[in-house]
């Protein structure tokens, strides 16, 4: 019952009027950056990021008000996909599939509620996940000395580019580019700069919050500079929505897909380099394996809507896990929010749970209570997010632009820090153009310096000895996981981004 | 042929960022690693993610043409431009400028854009300076 206990202060902690306004912020900003192509969950709490910190948030409110806007965009991003057949966000692609087909037929309210409630249901069934399952990753992760964690970030790197990916070579230049990156400035240990080539200001590094709105937030307006697409994406189409309430049977239904759904979906998100968009991959394709019977999944069947929204909330949530009970981020969005505990100076971890237990439960609860907030704003409110879509980007990039300005601006105030955000921006614009993953450059440039603080803990230990790093079973165990998760790839990569792919989201392409 | 030249800028940046691991002070007092061997490591590891997308390509990306590549430049220049400006003109009038560029850029009419970029401009500094007390960049009009 310590678990309740838990829960309890925790709900103590989430309840009070100024978390509760920013859960509720969150939530509405999510939504909104979800259904709106081209902002997707991360670069969405990449721009809020700099904002909460300079706002002096503490670090409780601070992950209430980013996580809200990671479940909020999941739950966004199915409007623009089932009423224009665009995925508003990467995770929401496979909702085209049957949302659509759903919307022309006159059915957009349904599929809009059932959604909706399909989010929900995987969402909260994630959290009660997250609660059970990350205090057990903890005990585990207690055993790990230096060496087994420079082998669990090696396995983070490794398998980052996810099963999807079909060039592997660029998932690790990736990698290896932000972990370059990280070595910029003065050795932790040794207190030598290193790459700094005397610019006084590399002397502390670069900042990753920089990094991030420049590769995140900057490199879409310049997408969307370079196509010069400025008209809204729902200009010219009517958008009906007709009844909200999804009849009775449909709910009865979809109950059993909502449920298989959400284990799976949890599942995808908890495992290293899958993520959201994996999880509502591989959860509508297991439905429509094994309940399509009669062929209608595509023509609007609504357990097609059902499977995919319930899957990629639950793996939002699974994402977490790893994420505070390891440290280890298994996504894009959770490594953004890796990056706003690191520079709030919380270790996430093992030590996360018993240092700070009342981030850890202040954030599961207040994850409830946005869940519940979520719910009611997308259903009866989702005529406001609709009209939302009409919004067109030549209005939204240069507010986007601006704000991303205004955020590392407002932590620095320093001139070299907006150009060295203009540079990131610039790369990652050219990066995306080669398909080069940006998550894990972004990984590399948080994780660098720990990874290499753990290594050279784990050999000065050893007296200078290098196989300590193999030396027990769990760092081989947590080796051959990463070598599997590098390989596995290269044999079935391909086939899985070619139906992941079909209908992506050409704007919004950053992975969750 | 894209990923081919991809692939040799990585080798050569691969290549720079080992000399210059190599060129890295060594402090007297070291540990058993030193500052040296992680960053080698990751040299090894982009100078061979490198090779193998120089030798592999993917298929070509699609590139825009030439007068969309000068107007994404042309962007770079004003976000420059604005990032310079921006503690001698004060927050509302540069940004006004550079949203209303982007804005214009991206298909606005000319009052479209004006109206987009001082409606940025003067909205961000109500909500963030006015009413949750960022400090923003002050220029000679003190906004």
């Amino acid at each position: 019952m310590e678990l309740l206990a838990n829960l309890g202060d925790g709900f103590a902690i989430a309840l009070t009027w100024q978390n509760i306004g920013l859960a509720l912020l969150g939530c509405f900003l999510g939504t909104v950056m979800g259904a709106l192509p081209g902002l997707g969950p991360s670069n969405g709490v990449a721009i809020l990021i700099p904002l909460a910190f300079t706002l002096g948030l503490g670090a409780t409110p601070s992950l209430i008000l980013l996580t809200s806007v990671y479940y909020g965009a999941m739950y966004g991003g199915r409007i623009s996909s089932i009423l224009l057949n665009i995925p508003g966000d990467e995770p929401a692609m496979m909702t085209c599939l049957d949302g659509y087909p759903m919307a022309k037929k006159g059915m957009a309210g349904e599929a809009l509620s059932l959604s909706g409630i399909a989010s929900f249901v995987g969402a909260f069934l994630a959290t009660w996940g997250l609660i059970l399952l990350a205090p057990q990753l903890v005990k585990i992760a207690l055993l790990f000395g230096p060496a087994e964690y420079f082998a669990l970030f090696a396995l983070a790197f490794m398998t980052l580019g996810g099963v999807s990916s079909t060039n592997q070579a660029k998932s690790a230049f990736a990698a290896a580019l932000g972990l370059g990156l990280a070595m910029i400035g003065v050795d932790t240990q040794t207190g030598v700069p290193r790459f700094t080539f005397g610019e006084v200001h590399l002397y502390d590094g670069l900042d990753f919050l920089v990094a991030i709105v420049g590769l995140f937030a900057l490199s879409e307006v310049f997408i969307f500079l370079e196509t010069r697409h400025g008209e809204a994406s729902g200009s010219g189409r009517k958008l009906e929505i007709g009844r909200l309430t999804p009849p009775w049977a449909m709910i009865k239904q979809c109950t059993p897909t909502m449920l298989r759904t959400s284990f799976l979906g949890f599942l995808a998100g908890v495992l290293p380099g899958a993520g959201a968009s994996l999880g509502s991959f591989i959860s509508y394709s297991m439905e429509k394996r094994l309940v399509d019977k009669e062929g209608t999944f595509g023509t609007g069947d609504p357990r097609g809507v059902a499977a995919p929204e319930a899957g990629n909330n639950a793996a939002a949530g699974g994402a977490l896990v790893p994420m505070l009970a390891l440290g280890v981020p298994g996504s894009g969005t959770t490594a953004v929010l890796l990056a706003v505990l690191l520079s709030l100076n919380i270790t996430p971890g093992p030590l996360l749970f018993t240092q700070n237990p009342d981030v850890v439960w202040g954030l599961i609860a207040a994850l409830f209570i946005a869940n519940f907030m979520l719910l009611a704003m997308n259903i009866p409110m989702v005529g406001l997010f609709t009209r939302l879509l009409l919004i067109p980007p030549r209005i939204l990039m240069p507010i986007v632009a601006m704000v991303s300005f205004v955020g590392i601006y407002g932590i620095s105030g320093s001139t070299f820090d907006l150009m060295v955000m203009i540079a990131f921006g610039v790369m990652g614009w050219i990066l995306r153009k080669f398909d080069v993953p940006l998550v894990p450059i972004i990984l590399g440039t948080l994780l660098g310096n720990a990874m290499e603080n753990n290594l050279r803990r784990a050999i000065t230990i050893d007296n200078g000895d290098w196989f300590t790093l193999i030396d027990s079973p769990l760092a081989l165990f947590l080796w051959a996981i990463a070598i599997i998760g590098f390989i596995l790839p290269l044999i079935i990569g391909a086939k899985v981004k070619k139906g992941m792919h079909e209908r992506r989201d050409e704007e919004g392409a950053i992975s969750d | 042929m894209s990923d081919r030249i991809f692939g040799v800028v990585g080798i050569l940046l691969s290549i720079g960022f080992a000399i210059s691991a190599f060129a890295i002070q060594e402090s007297f007092l070291s540990d058993a690693v030193g500052p040296k061997a992680f960053p080698l490591i990751i040299a090894t590891i982009l100078g061979l993610s490198s090779a193998v997308i120089a030798f592999r390509p993917d298929p070509e990306p699609a590139w825009p043409a030439l007068g969309r590549l000068v107007e994404v430049g042309a962007s770079v220049v004003v976000m420059l431009l604005y990032a310079q400006l921006l503690p001698e003109l004060g927050f509302v009038i540069a940004t006004a400028f550079a949203a209303a560029y982007l804005s214009w850029r991206l298909g606005s009419s000319v009052l479209g854009s004006i109206l987009t970029g001082v409606g940025t401009s003067v909205g961000i500094y109500a909500v963030f300076h006015l009413i949750l007390g960022l400090s923003l960049a002050r220029g000679p009009f003190g906004f």
